[in-house]
């Protein structure tokens, strides 16, 4: 007990205890026994036994109104005050459940995947650095300390993206990464300093009160929430900043496992749930539209990736639309319980597909063949009878994100779609909302179950690579039976409800939305009750487009009995967009970075061949002149007398102190006693 | 009475503090030095710091001065009884010295010094106890530690190196 | 000796004397005597002001405190000395005096 207070005390052993692991594994790792991996296993398994015995709590306290903060000061000058501190509710203990059980998964996975890895040590260390960052943001209760966070997350993103930055792709994505991440964060920091300003604090509790107070209203707080929701489409990965994900692949699996897909690219959808109170209606809007086009828009691209990585970071980038969809709609707790069940499959895939790229690496190593890309689905195929498990797993997995009943994502997927639904029931001008919902729905079916069959089922394109072909080993396979366990609907629907097209648990009842506290915005009542309405009809429409789109995949990968290339023929120009993805990359290069270049190219040239050619050099030509005159002057006047006479006795002086210098320790300070005794005279004399 | 007793004990605190600095033998300034630690240990009692009077007769009589003349003698030959030592810049120094007691001593006496009345001679040990392990306890520990790194330094110091 | 004021003149007077023997003597024992005083005028001052600021306690412990301080001090410094004399056969500190130039 540290402070006497049980949460508190956990949250902040929760907190610091992976910097601790961080802090040792980065100065002492390589000297210790296996590089020091044991000191963060134990650190995040002990983090992840108190964030589960805080479950616990949770669930047995049963209280959907739980919260507890505590604040310390951290700048206090008078008037300028600011408290830093905690913010435990029944959201931060899932969201610190998510963290922990994923960062443990990854910690675990990891010790076979990364074996002999020459920075062993300092991947542990990052890992320790990022659970650390992720946790902050996650118990932070002000703006200020998430923002910290918020930056240290990016960090740690960008070493661990950057973990193999010998090759140069990795490198680039690293720094890709990070300045797009900054992009969003100067317009977070902008919402930031626009809500202090206003109400003179950072802390969430004063800030929901200072808006509900009408402190800052209108446009300037449509202006700040949407500056707030900048950060998080930019670390969430939203459109059009949702450039970085799919480079952020270049990272080692388990980190995409862990960053970009579980916690990392969830840290901005948790900021809009905590923030959700103080959106207007304008700013939901645009955060409906903004996640609703990603969606849509990645999914789409997501169909014609050959990289098996590539599809699950597009994928991702879709889901995360899903959740920002969810909130914009005002159905924010549908986006935090999507972020929860689509933690958990997406990191079970993400870790299928380590497994897989793993077996691929070592079959193609001892084949010594260094040309085939270990991550192309075009040279796999069949795997499941090498690979039982993780094929079985991942297809529980895409049962889930499909949203196919019995599965989590099924619930999830469907409070989000029946909240749309509702949404565009109020609103029919924002009709198109639904159409990005169950389209998308409709695609990532498809094109997760593409992935599966390309995977592990038909006949191998590569039968040499194939013959050598194993599972993996049990270390990484646990992780995945785990995480696809918690992929089925029961845990979440536990302990009052068994039926798995109702939603309705633990986290139904404990996870209560918040009112919105802008004026003109629909109570939270009101959209249960309407989310509550749609529901049925949600469930129909879903189950409709996941079939299409599941059936739709069985026949033209499994079957065959249509063809892909000839539908992908037909569809010439949408497919060559899809699989270049719209030409983003190529976009951003040519209105941004081109431009910049030629108008830095113009400025260098007016710099350099206007400004210094004629008016510097000229100016250099009458000067030279002048120096010319008063050099004589200079010289002849002062130099051989003034300048000279001064010289000549600082060197005299020079030489007679010089016999000050005797080395002798006890001169040195008789000296310095003798300037006591001037000193005290003269303060006497001052005095008296 | 007891105010005779104050200004010998004074005396003998400052007069043998003075034959510490300008005796010619290193031996007799060691002495000297004793007599000093007892006046001082004097002026404590004086001063109802009973507890503080005993530490100093233990540690600074019993330990340091101990101590010194241990250092005395592993420096000199034993034998010379008179080692003589000898001073430097003695002018100046004692320029100095004068002008310090008389600047330190013009202050001393003319301050208005704040005196608390009525205070009451007090049981010192109890209390000193309490302060160093609670008010003062990470104190109390740093200098407990102080004295292990003084210890290990002195014994790695003063080791006579083993390669040659 | 009821007066603040006798102690402190005491006390600068130890001090004074201290710095004396700091500042004149070349034996290095000699030196360090001469630091012995300085720091047993401190306690006078210390012990002093405790008795006549309403037997504060505080002062005591800084007192216990400076004679721990000390004993480290001197035993150290009494290593450096014998390691002086090892290395230079003399302890006269003036001879010692590699910082010049």
């Amino acid at each position: 007990m540290i402070t006497g207070n049980f949460y508190t005390d956990a949250s902040l052993v929760i907190l610091f205890l992976p910097l601790l692991g961080f802090v040792i594994n980065i100065l002492f790792g390589k000297k210790l026994p296996r590089q020091g991996d044991w000191i963060s296993i134990s650190a995040i398994l002990t983090t992840l036994v108190l964030a589960l015995i805080l479950f616990a709590i949770m669930l047995k306290n049963w209280d959907y109104k739980f919260s507890h903060e505590v604040i310390m000061p951290w700048i206090d000058m008078g008037a300028f005050k600011i408290e830093l501190g905690f913010w435990v509710d029944n959201i931060t203990i899932v969201m610190l459940l998510v963290v922990a059980l994923i960062s443990s998964m990854t910690h675990i996975f990891s010790l076979e995947y990364m074996k002999g890895d020459i920075r062993y040590n300092r991947y542990y260390a990052y890992l320790g650095l990022f659970t650390f960052s992720m946790n902050g943001i996650v118990l932070a209760n002000n703006l200020m300390s998430l923002y910290i966070f918020w930056e240290l997350v990016g960090v740690s993103s960008y070493l661990l993206i950057g973990h193999w930055f010998e090759k140069n792709s990795a490198a680039d994505a690293s720094k890709k990464a990070f300045l797009t991440n900054r992009v969003g964060d100067i317009g977070f920091f902008i919402g930031i300093m626009l809500m202090f300003t206003a109400i003179g604090s950072f802390n969430f509790q004063d800030v929901f009160a200072g808006v509900s107070d009408g402190e800052i209203k209108g446009n300037l707080l449509t202006l700040a929430g949407l500056g707030l929701f900048m950060g998080a489409v930019g670390k969430s990965s939203q459109f059009p900043l949702h450039i970085w994900l799919p480079d952020a692949m270049e990272g080692p699996t388990p980190v995409s496992a862990l960053m970009h897909a579980a916690t990392m690219v969830a840290a901005g959808v948790y900021l809009t749930v905590r923030l959700f109170p103080i959106f207007t209606p304008d700013a939901l809007v645009t955060i409906a539209y903004v996640g609703g086009f990603t969606a849509i828009f990645a999914a789409t691209i997501a169909i014609t990736q050959n990289d098996i990585k590539k599809v699950l970071a597009y994928s991702t980038v879709s889901q995360l639309g899903y959740m920002i969809l969810a909130v914009g709609v005002g159905n924010y707790t549908a986006a935090f319980f999507h972020l929860l069940t689509h933690a958990m499959f997406k990191a079970c895939l993400f870790y299928g597909s380590g497994s897989v790229i793993h077996a691929m690496h070592h079959s193609l190593h001892n084949l010594h063949d260094h040309d085939t890309d270990p991550q192309d689905m075009r040279n796999m195929g069949g795997f499941h009878k090498k690979m039982p498990i993780t094929s079985t797993t991942m297809t529980l997995a895409t049962l889930a994100i499909a949203g196919v009943p019995l599965f989590s994502g099924f619930l999830s997927k469907d409070a989000i779609l029946a909240g749309t639904l509702y949404f565009v029931d109020q609103n029919p001008q924002h009709m198109i909302l639904a159409f990005f919902g169950f389209g998308a729905a409709a695609i990532t079916a498809f094109y997760m179950f593409r992935l599966i069959f390309l995977t592990f089922h038909g006949e191998p394109k590569m039968p040499k690579v194939f013959e050598g072909i194993h599972e993996s080993p049990s270390l990484m396979t646990a992780p995945l039976v785990i995480l696809a366990a918690l992929s089925t609907y029961i845990f979440y629907t536990l302990p009052i409800n068994l039926i798995p097209w109702k939603d309705y648990g633990w986290f139904t009842k404990l996870i209560k939305a918040k009112d919105s506290v802008v004026a003109g915005t629909p109570s939270a009542k009101e959209i249960y009750d309407g989310v509550h309405y749609m529901h049925d009809l949600a469930l129909v429409l879903s189950l409709t487009v996941a079939s299409i789109g599941i059936g739709l995949s069985f026949l033209m990968y499994y079957r065959s009995t249509i063809s892909s290339k000839s539908w992908a023929k037909r569809f010439g120009t949408f497919y060559r967009l899809s699989l270049n993805k719209y030409y983003f990359d190529e976009i951003y290069n040519r209105v941004f970075y081109q431009p910049f270049l030629k108008f830095c190219n113009i400025v260098a040239i007016i710099d350099w061949d206007l400004y210094d050619k004629y008016f510097i050099n000229g100016f250099g030509h009458v000067t030279k002149l002048l120096s010319k005159v008063t050099g004589q002057v200079d010289y002849d006047g002062l130099d051989q007398t003034l300048v000279d006479g001064v010289g000549r006795s600082a060197g005299g002086l020079g030489k007679g102190l010089k016999n000050i210098q005797t080395g002798r320790l006890q001169n040195y300070m008789l000296f310095a006693l003798i300037g006591v005794i001037i000193i005290l005279i003269v303060q006497y004399s001052v005095i008296l | 009475m007891a105010d005779i007793v104050f200004w010998f004990v004074a005396f003998i605190t400052v007069f043998s503090a003075g034959m510490v600095v300008t005796s010619k033998s290193l031996l007799y300034s060691a002495y000297s030095l004793l007599f000093t630690f007892l006046g001082v240990t004097g002026l404590y009692i004086f001063l109802w710091a009973d507890f503080l009077a005993v530490v100093q007769v233990v540690v600074y009589i019993g330990g340091i001065l101990v101590l010194i003349i241990f250092g005395i003698m592993l420096t000199n030959k034993i034998t010379s009884v008179n080692i003589s030592h000898s001073s430097m810049q003695k002018g100046v120094g004692a320029v100095v010295a004068i002008g310090f007691i008389a600047s330190l001593g013009y202050m001393a006496i003319s301050s208005p010094w704040l005196q608390a009345a009525n205070t009451e001679p007090a049981e010192t040990t109890a209390s000193i106890g309490r302060l160093l392990l609670m008010d003062y306890l990470l104190p109390f520990e740093v200098a407990s530690l102080l004295l292990l790194g003084a210890l290990i330094g002195a014994t790695t110091l003063s080791r006579k190196d083993e390669d040659g | 000796m009821d007066n603040l004021s006798n102690y402190v003149l005491i006390s600068a007077i130890l001090f004074s004397l201290g710095l004396f023997g700091v500042i004149t003597r070349r034996n290095g024992v000699a030196v360090l005597m001469g630091v012995e005083l300085i720091l047993n005028s401190a306690n006078v001052n210390f012990l002093a002001f405790a008795r006549f600021g309403g037997m504060n306690m505080s002062g005591h412990v800084y007192a216990l405190f400076v004679i721990v301080l000390a004993a480290a001090e001197a035993a150290v410094a009494l290593a450096i000395i014998i390691n002086i004399f090892n290395n230079f056969r003399t302890i006269n500190v003036d001879d010692v005096s590699e910082l010049k130039q």
